[in-house]
C-alpha cells in the first residue's frame, strides 16, 4: 500500500480554511488507509476485557451489547466523578480555535474534525445532551446530540486519529488536554469492546511475556547475546550482559523494540557499551522487559496492570533503583502515573549514580531515572572518554518526542549529550521542537500498516521540518529518544524526506565512546565505515 | 444556525429591556426584582459549579510541561513554564490568568507549495487581552455608581483610562478597546472557517450580550445623556436593600434599562455557560499543578486494585525455556 500513494497527491486537497458545514451532518467514512483494524478476540479474552468478538470497523454491525449506550453514558458519568480534568475540560472550552491548526492530523489532512477543539466536541456534544440542562432541552441548537451508532463510529474514527501528543494543550489558554479526552473516550469505547488490535494485542503480549512483541525469555537472551557479539566485532571487547540478576544495583528497563527493532537495536548497543565501560552493576529483566505501556493508550486499568511489573520486578531482584531507556510514552507513564498507581516505591533507594555520586533528587520518590539524565551527568563530570569525530559522517537534528517534552520537560539532557558526542548538530525550526514538537504521527497505537495514509498525513509537519534542515544544512540523521519514533520515522521519512536516517541518542554515544582496551574503530554501530582522518571536519 | 439563534435571543433581551424602560409595571420587575434574582443566580450558580468541579478528585498529576524540567543542578530549569514548586506554579498561573501566556504562543500555519510554514499570530491574544482587561477596568470604574463616597481607586482608574484627554466627556481608552476587541472576536467567528465551524449559539450570544452592554454604556456616556444622579441613587438603593420609589424609577431612561437588563441577563447566563472559564482556569490541572511528579508522590483517592500477572505465573509458564537458556529462576521445578 505504501507504494501506491504519492506525497504530492496527499496534500492536493488539504486546506486550512474548511468550508462551512454543520459538522454533525457530515457522516464518517472509513476510507482504506485511514483507520485501524479492530482488537482481536483472543487478546480481549486473555485480558478479560468486555465483549470479545470478531468484527471490523467497516462492518455494518459492530455486534455491540444491547445496552451499549447505557454502558457508555454510565461510564462517562463515573469518569466525570473520578476526573476533575474531564469535568473541567467539558465545561470551559470557549472554542477560541487557538488549538485548531496545532494538530498534526489537521495539518496533514485538513479534516476539521481533526482540530482538537472539534475532536473534543465529538464527546462534549454527548456530554451536553446527557449532563447539562440546556443540552437536554435544546439539543442541537446548543451543540448537543444523542449518542447514536453514527456518533460511535465517528468517535472510533477520530479518537483513533489522535496520538495523545498534547501539542494542542500547550497553546490552549485553559490548558485543555485533548490527550486526556482521547484517552477517556477510548476507555469508554473499550467498555463495549470497541478498540484496535495494535493496542490490544501488544497489551496482551506485554501482560503475558512482559513485552509487547511477545518475546519469550530465551528469545530476549538470544538477542542480547547477539548484541554482545556485534559489540565484540566492532570494538574487540566482550561484554557481559546480566539478565534477571538478583542483587544488582540497578534494574534497566527499556522499550522492547530495542531488542529487535531497527534502528532501535543500535541504541541498545550504545547502552550496553556504556554500562560496560563505566562498570555499572545493572541487570535487564525478562519479566519487566517492556518500558512501553500500550495500556496507556486505552485504559487506566490496563496501564496499571502492565506498569505493575516494573516495581514488582525491582522488588524481586532487590535492586536499589531503576534506570529507564529511550522511550516516549513509557516515560509519560513513569513520570506521571507509576508512583501514583503502583507506588510507593519505599523498598528502593533514592537514585544515586555510582560513578559520579550524583543524587537524582528529581526522582527521589519514583526512584526511576531517565538514561539521558544519567548519561548527561556522566559527561558533565568527565567520566566518559569521548571521540565525537567518530560521528563525523553524521549531521544530526533532534526530534523531541511528545511525551518527554510535554509530559516531563526533558529537553536539555539529550541535547547536551548529542553536542558532546558529535560535532554536527542543527536544530529544526523553533515552532517544531521542544514543547512545540510535532508527533511522528503514529503514536498511541496508530502505527499500523493499514493506517498508513493517515500516519503519513499526521507525520507531515514533522517530516516537513526535517526536510527543511536536510535541504538547507545537509542534515542526514534525525535523532530521537522514543521507540515509536524509531519505528515510525523511518517510513515517514522514506515517504516525505527520502534518505534521512533515524537513530537514537545512545547510538551516537556508543559511536563516540572510547572504551578501555578497544581496537581501533573502523565502523560505526551500523557497520558503516567511519570517515578517514582527512575527511573529518 | 448558531448566529441566528443568538441574534434572536439578543433581540429578545434588548426588546425586553426597552419595554421595561417604558412600561412602569415591567420597570418595577426589571429594576427591582430582576437584579436580586440575577445576582442570586450568579453567585449560587457559580458556587454550585465550582463545588461540582471540586467534588471530583484529581487522580493524577498531569501537567503540560512547556519548558525544561527541574533535573540536574547544572541544567537551567524553566521555572515558569515548567514549575516544580508552589511558587513557580503560582507564577505560571498568574501569567496565564493575567496575561494569557499560552495564547501568546499562538502561531498560524499555512501551506505554501507543499511546504508548511508558521507565522506569528498574536491578534487573538491581543484582542482577548484587550477585551478582558477593558471589561475589568470598566467594571471597576463603575464603582462610582455603587458606593458613596466613591473609592479612591476609581478616580485613579479614570485618570489613567482617560489619559489622552480627548473629547468631552473624555474618551476612555477601555471604552474604545472593548468595542474594537469584541467586534474582532465576533467577526473572527464568522470569517475564520476553522472557528466558524465550531462556533455555537453559546459562543455568539455572550459576545452579543457584552457588546450590547458596552454599546448602551457608551451611548449613555457620550451621546444620549442619562440622569446619572438617578442611576446612582438607584444602584445604591438596590445594593443597600432599600425599597425604591416609583418616582426614582421614572427617572431611569429606557436606554439605561436596556443596559441594566443586559447586565442582569449576563449574570444569569454566566454560571450555565462557557463563561465559567473564569473559575475553571484556576482549577485546570494541566496548569495549576507543579511538575514534581518523580519527587513527590501524588495520591489517587480511588486507586483501584487491578488483576496483575505475577512473576510467579510468568516463571511457571516459561521456566523450562528460562532454564535451558541459562536465565536464573526462583524455583527449579
Amino acid at each position: 500500500m505504501s507504494t501506491k500513494i504519492k506525497p504530492e497527491e496527499l496534500l492536493k486537497d488539504v486546506t486550512y480554511k474548511p468550508r462551512f458545514v454543520n459538522w454533525m451532518d457530515v457522516p464518517v467514512e472509513f476510507r482504506k488507509g485511514t483507520f485501524n483494524y479492530a482488537g482481536s478476540e483472543d487478546a480481549l479474552i486473555y485480558l478479560d476485557q468486555p465483549n470479545p468478538r470478531k468484527w471490523q470497523p467497516t462492518d455494518p454491525d459492530w455486534k455491540l451489547p444491547k445496552n451499549w449506550q447505557e454502558i457508555i453514558l454510565e461510564g462517562l458519568r463515573e469518569r466525570l466523578e473520578k476526573f476533575r480534568s474531564l469535568k473541567i475540560f467539558m465545561d470551559i472550552c470557549v472554542r477560541c480555535g487557538a488549538c485548531a491548526d496545532k494538530c498534526h492530523f489537521f495539518l496533514g489532512s485538513g479534516d476539521p474534525k481533526n482540530m482538537p477543539v472539534l475532536r473534543a466536541e465529538l464527546l462534549r456534544s454527548v456530554y451536553r445532551r446527557e449532563f447539562t440542562t440546556a443540552g437536554k432541552i435544546m439539543g442541537r441548537m446548543v451543540g448537543a446530540r444523542d449518542l447514536t451508532f453514527d456518533v460511535l463510529r465517528e468517535w472510533f474514527y477520530y479518537f483513533y486519529q489522535c496520538t495523545q501528543c498534547r501539542r494542542c494543550s500547550v497553546f490552549c489558554p485553559y490548558g485543555i488536554d485533548t490527550a486526556e479526552i482521547t484517552f477517556l473516550t477510548r476507555e469508554l469505547m473499550n467498555l463495549i469492546g470497541v478498540n484496535i488490535d495494535w493496542i490490544m494485542t501488544p497489551v496482551k503480549n506485554s501482560y503475558r511475556t512482559g513485552n509487547h512483541l511477545g518475546i519469550q525469555p530465551h528469545g530476549m537472551k538470544d538477542s542480547l547475546e547477539m548484541a554482545a557479539d556485534d559489540i565484540e566485532e566492532i570494538t574487540g571487547i566482550r561484554v557481559e550482559i546480566p539478565i534477571n540478576k538478583k542483587g544488582a544495583e540497578i534494574l534497566f528497563v527499556t522499550p522492547s523494540a530495542d531488542f529487535f527493532g531497527t534502528p532501535h537495536y543500535y541504541t541498545l548497543l550504545g547502552y550496553i557499551m556504556l554500562f560496560h565501560e563505566i562498570g555499572l552493576d545493572y541487570t535487564f529483566s525478562t519479566f519487566a522487559s517492556e518500558g512501553g505501556n500500550f495500556g496507556s493508550f486505552v485504559s487506566h486499568d490496563l496501564m496499571k496492570r502492565l506498569n505493575h511489573k516494573i516495581y514488582s520486578e525491582a522488588k524481586r531482584l532487590k535492586v536499589k533503583w531503576i534506570l529507564g531507556g529511550e522511550c516516549g510514552h513509557m516515560w509519560r507513564v513513569i513520570h506521571q502515573y507509576m508512583d501514583t498507581m503502583n507506588g510507593p516505591a519505599d523498598f528502593l533507594e533514592v537514585p544515586k549514580s555510582p560513578i559520579t555520586g550524583t543524587v537524582f533528587e528529581n526522582a527521589k520518590s519514583t526512584k526511576m531515572v531517565h538514561i539521558c539524565e544519567f548519561t548527561a551527568d556522566l559527561i558533565y563530570h568527565n567520566k566518559l572518554k569521548l571521540d565525537p569525530s567518530r560521528n563525523d559522517h553524521w549531521h544530526a537534528t533532534f526530534h523531541d518526542s511528545c511525551n518527554p517534552s510535554r509530559g516531563m520537560g526533558l529537553l536539555e539532557e539529550p541535547r547536551y549529550i548529542i553536542k558532546n558526542v558529535m560535532r554536527k548538530f542543527t536544530e529544526m525550526p523553533d515552532n517544531t521542537i521542544r514543547e512545540q514538537t510535532f508527533c511522528c504521527g503514529s503514536g498511541a497505537g496508530l502505527g499500523t500498516e493499514e493506517n498508513f495514509e493517515m500516519r503519513m498525513r499526521g507525520g507531515f509537519p514533522r517530516a516537513n521540518a526535517a526536510k527543511y534542515v536536510r535541504d538547507k544544512y545537509g542534515v542526514n540523521i534525525c535523532l530521537c529518544i522514543c521507540a515509536i519514533d524509531k519505528a515510525n520515522l523511518p517510513p515517514l521519512f522514506d515517504f516525505w524526506v527520502p534518505g534521512l536516517e533515524v537513530g537514537g541518542v545512545h547510538e551516537m554515544v556508543g559511536n563516540a565512546l572510547v572504551m578501555t582496551g578497544e581496537k581501533p574503530r573502523e565502523v560505526d554501530l551500523r557497520l558503516n565505515p567511519l570517515l578517514n582522518e582527512e575527511d573529518k571536519q | 444556525m448558531g448566529i441566528q439563534i443568538s441574534l434572536l435571543a439578543f433581540v429578545v433581551v434588548l426588546l425586553a429591556g426597552w419595554i421595561a424602560g417604558v412600561l412602569p409595571f415591567l420597570k418595577f420587575i426589571f429594576g427591582v426584582i430582576l437584579p436580586y434574582v440575577a445576582f442570586a443566580v450568579f453567585i449560587v450558580g457559580l458556587v454550585i459549579r465550582l463545588l461540582r468541579w471540586a467534588r471530583s478528585p484529581v487522580p493524577f498529576r498531569i501537567t503540560t510541561t512547556c519548558g525544561q524540567e527541574k533535573s540536574l543542578p547544572w541544567i537551567k530549569q524553566n521555572k515558569l513554564d515548567n514549575p516544580s514548586s508552589a511558587l513557580g506554579t503560582l507564577g505560571r498561573m498568574a501569567l496565564e490568568v493575567l496575561f494569557f501566556r499560552s495564547l501568546f504562543r499562538n502561531t498560524k500555519a499555512s501551506l505554501k507549495d507543499d511546504r508548511l510554514v508558521y507565522s506569528v499570530d498574536k491578534w487573538l491574544w491581543f484582542f482577548s487581552l484587550a477585551f478582558h482587561w477593558s471589561f475589568l477596568i470598566i467594571f471597576l470604574r463603575h464603582f462610582r455608581f455603587f458606593t458613596e463616597p466613591i473609592p479612591s481607586f476609581v478616580g485613579f482608574l479614570q485618570s489613567i483610562d482617560g489619559f489622552f484627554q480627548v473629547g468631552l466627556p473624555i474618551i476612555y481608552i477601555t471604552d474604545v478597546a472593548i468595542l474594537v476587541a469584541l467586534t474582532y472576536l465576533f467577526l473572527r467567528r464568522i470569517f475564520d472557517g476553522k472557528v466558524r465551524i465550531v462556533s455555537l449559539a453559546s459562543d455568539y450570544f455572550p459576545l452579543l450580550l457584552i457588546l450590547g452592554i458596552a454599546v448602551t454604556g457608551v451611548l449613555m456616556r457620550y451621546f444620549l445623556k442619562t440622569d446619572l444622579v438617578a442611576v446612582k441613587e438607584f444602584t445604591i438603593s438596590i445594593l443597600s436593600f432599600q425599597p425604591i420609589g416609583a418616582e426614582l424609577l421614572n427617572k431611569l431612561s429606557p436606554l439605561f434599562m436596556i443596559h441594566f437588563t443586559f447586565v442582569c441577563t449576563l449574570l444569569i447566563y454566566f454560571p450555565m455557560s462557557k463563561l465559567v472559564h473564569l473559575g475553571g482556569i484556576f482549577l485546570s490541572p494541566t496548569r495549576n499543578l507543579a511538575n514534581n511528579n518523580r519527587m513527590k508522590r501524588h495520591i489517587n483517592p480511588w486507586n483501584p486494585v487491578v488483576p496483575v500477572h505475577t512473576y510467579e505465573e510468568y516463571e511457571e509458564e516459561f521456566r523450562d525455556k528460562m532454564k535451558a537458556a541459562g536465565i536464573p529462576v526462583e524455583k527449579e521445578e
